[in-house]
């Protein structure tokens, strides 16, 4: 006990000492003098000593977690238990589904949108999700799928006026095939190797987009974009922002459902296999090049329909909206959520564009926050929000003698 | 012990080589397995019997000769095939150090195996029709029928990186079994093995041989297993085929014996 509380006062005074040029000198340059705040160092000092004690006491918790997993005697966590346990979760489930429904009668059309774009990412996840978290192809060019569903409503719109609901299909066909494109050079590589050309697919994509003026408008994008026609209504700002709202909500569930079939398929387990050991799901019998290709086209259409939203909602895209950022969040909500677990990858993608709107309140510490949330999220929970579970196949030998 | 031969062999590997750069891990290597045989490859450690399984199966391609299968009276060249397209023409492996799929479960594993005899794609698995329902259906049927003949139907839904050593060799040739094959090629499946369950493994093959209509090609190390389960026995060193012909026959050879202990024994 002495030596705990040793050690984090060790990490505090450590803390006030890395911490003392910006948190207790202050340069007041109009009177050039310095302010000296001492207080801070207090403040400081006292909450990385009980930060640390936090911390190890956690980090204890989890290393005896561990240990029990190891011996067998692990209990299902509370959310795991919930999650499988219809009794628990169809209610939840349900309610969520309602507060999904309602939302946009409770909540201003400014909340409104942040849900959208929350969907539109919960789709984007999912999609992502089937390339990285099933077949494990570590994909870090993502957006560049994204970009070209945009892209091609915005285009097809401009040139030869086509409306949403032409543009859909389109736009998801259109990233699909992109999706074969990046995955004939890359069938060959693995990990870092892939994520490295992936990333580099994704950042052609942008610079295309940004330099190739008379194809795609350049850097300052396309606008006017019409929103989607409610049966060739046109619809005011607010109308058109819940129509969008309810196409999103239908979308999302489309995809959840389609990834769920997917996922628990003869193609699901032959990405799964993949994912595990290449060599050993050849010897299986597994066409490696249609099973990469089949991933990597319908991960890419999702990202081709969610661009295709995204257009339509802010009216206005540019390279800008397509950077490496994009696809950095669109992984780490994959990661977060939990590789390959569908509900796990729709709460983190609600929790991570979600939380940066509401953290506005704290402005100044909202990235900081956020940063913070994910770095603990991930020391003690590195197996996702939601950690995906195997299904369990029921078989029932007397079914079978009939 | 010895059963009768069938006029044409099923696997007829005409004298290939295998060259790495300067070194020739396979020299002229022919052999040939009949149907229902069940037939031992042996040899010092690096004689290149691994690198002989993985030029059948696909993972390297000979340098030199051919590679033939016999499938119901027809005969197909499969070398220069990749390993998922000789998998579908009937031969499964196992491999030496376990490659199961860790992170699935034991009944999702030998599923896998079932997957170049089904069929359902993209659509299938979407819509789930009927034909869907019932590939998937029969799927899991065959890979539980599998688990039971190896007695791991208790593991079913276990993660496969949860089992003992010994349940994820069996479970290794499971998965090999349901890829429904004229051949099994086992490499090294007694490897760390106790006594006991090396029995169990000469109980498991032998039951596989019987039951199955599937002829077997295992390397081993372990000599009592070979001699007891092995109609034929071929012996390798340093690339080459040595020698070959019943148990008792290689055994009394004395160019195995001076490969296995050394000159002044022969």
């Amino acid at each position: 006990m002495i030596r705990e509380l040793k050690k984090s006062l060790v990490v505090s005074l450590w803390f006030m000492f890395l911490t003392f040029p910006i948190m207790v000198i202050k340069v007041d340059t109009l009177q050039r003098t310095i302010i000296w705040r001492w207080k801070n160092l207090f403040l400081v000092g006292i909450g990385s000593f009980f930060l640390s004690i936090v911390w190890r006491y956690l980090i204890e918790r989890k290393t005896k977690k561990a240990k029990q997993k190891e011996l067998g005697l692990e209990g299902a966590s509370f959310v795991s238990k919930v999650i499988t346990n219809p009794r628990y979760s169809r209610p939840l489930y349900l309610a969520f589904f309602i507060f999904i429904l309602a939302f946009p009668f409770l909540f201003s059309t400014y909340q409104t949108n942040i849900m959208i774009s929350a969907l539109i990412y919960v789709m984007l996840g999912l999609g992502l999700n089937i390339v990285v978290g099933i077949a494990g192809l570590l994909d870090l060019g993502y957006v560049a799928f994204y970009a070209v569903g945009a892209y091609s409503y915005a285009l097809l719109n401009y040139h030869f006026h086509i409306g949403f609901w032409t543009a859909l299909p389109i736009g998801g066909f259109l990233a699909a095939l992109f999706g074969i494109v990046l995955g004939f050079p890359v069938l060959r590589l693995r990990g870092d190797y892939l994520a490295i050309v992936t990333l580099g697919f994704g950042e052609i994509i942008r610079l295309i987009l940004e330099n190739w003026d008379s194809f795609s408008f350049g850097p300052s994008g396309i606008s006017n974009i019409p929103r989607p026609s409610f049966f060739g209504m046109e619809l005011g700002v607010k109308g058109a922002t819940i129509y969008i709202y309810y196409l999103i909500v239908v979308m999302a569930l489309i995809t959840i459902f389609v990834v769920n079939r997917l996922q628990n398929s003869r193609l699901g387990r032959a990405w799964l296999a993949l994912r595990e050991d290449e060599i050993a799901c050849q010897a299986m019998g597994i066409d490696k090049t249609k099973t990469k290709l089949t991933a990597f086209a319908l991960g890419a259409m999702w990202a081709g329909f969610g661009g295709v939203v995204f257009a339509a909602k802010t009216t206005f895209i540019s390279p800008a909206c397509f950077t490496f950022l994009e696809s950095a969040i669109i992984l780490s909500i994959v990661v977060l959520g939990g590789m390959g677990s569908i509900v796990g990858v729709v709460l983190a993608a609600l929790v991570m564009i979600l939380l940066p709107e509401y953290l506005r309140a704290f402005s100044n510490y909202r990235m900081l926050i956020f940063g913070a949330s994910m770095v603990l999220m991930m020391v003690f929970r590195p197996e996702g929000l939601i950690p995906s579970v195997r299904r369990k196949y029921e078989y029932n030998p007397a079914e079978n003698q009939s | 012990m010895q059963k009768q031969k069938h006029s044409s062999p099923i696997l007829d590997v005409q004298s290939i080589s295998m060259q790495f750069g300067g070194l020739r891990a396979l020299d002229n290597v022919s052999l040939q397995v009949y149907p229902q045989e069940i037939v031992a490859l042996i040899g010092p450690n690096g004689a290149g019997k691994t690198t002989f399984f993985n030029c059948i199966t696909g993972i390297y391609k000979p340098t030199q000769g051919d590679v033939f299968v016999y499938r119901e009276g027809k005969k197909k060249r499969v070398n220069g095939l990749k390993p998922n397209k000789i998998t579908e023409i009937g031969l499964a492996r196992t491999f030496q150090n376990i490659r199961i799929f860790p992170n699935m479960t034991v009944l999702e594993n030998v599923m896998v195996g079932r997957h170049c005899r089904t069929h359902a794609w993209v659509i299938g698995a979407i819509f789930k029709g009927k034909k869907t329902r019932e590939e998937e259906r029969q799927i899991i049927e065959y890979s539980y029928g599998l688990l039971q003949k190896l007695e791991l139907e208790r593991f079913a839904n276990e993660m496969a990186k949860n089992l003992p050593y010994g349940a994820q060799k069996k479970l290794e040739i499971a998965r090999a079994l349901a890829t429904d094959p004229l051949l099994l090629l086992l490499d090294e499946p007694a490897a760390g093995l106790n006594p006991q369950e090396t029995q169990e493994l000469r109980e498991i093959i032998l039951t596989i041989s019987r039951e199955e209509d599937v002829a077997i090609l295992l390397i081993e190390h372990d000599m009592k297993l070979v001699m007891n389960v092995s109609d034929r026995v071929y012996v390798m060193e340093s690339g080459k085929m040595l020698a070959h012909g019943t148990p008792t026959e290689v055994r009394e050879n004395p160019a195995v014996i001076k490969a296995y202990l050394g000159e002044e024994h022969a």
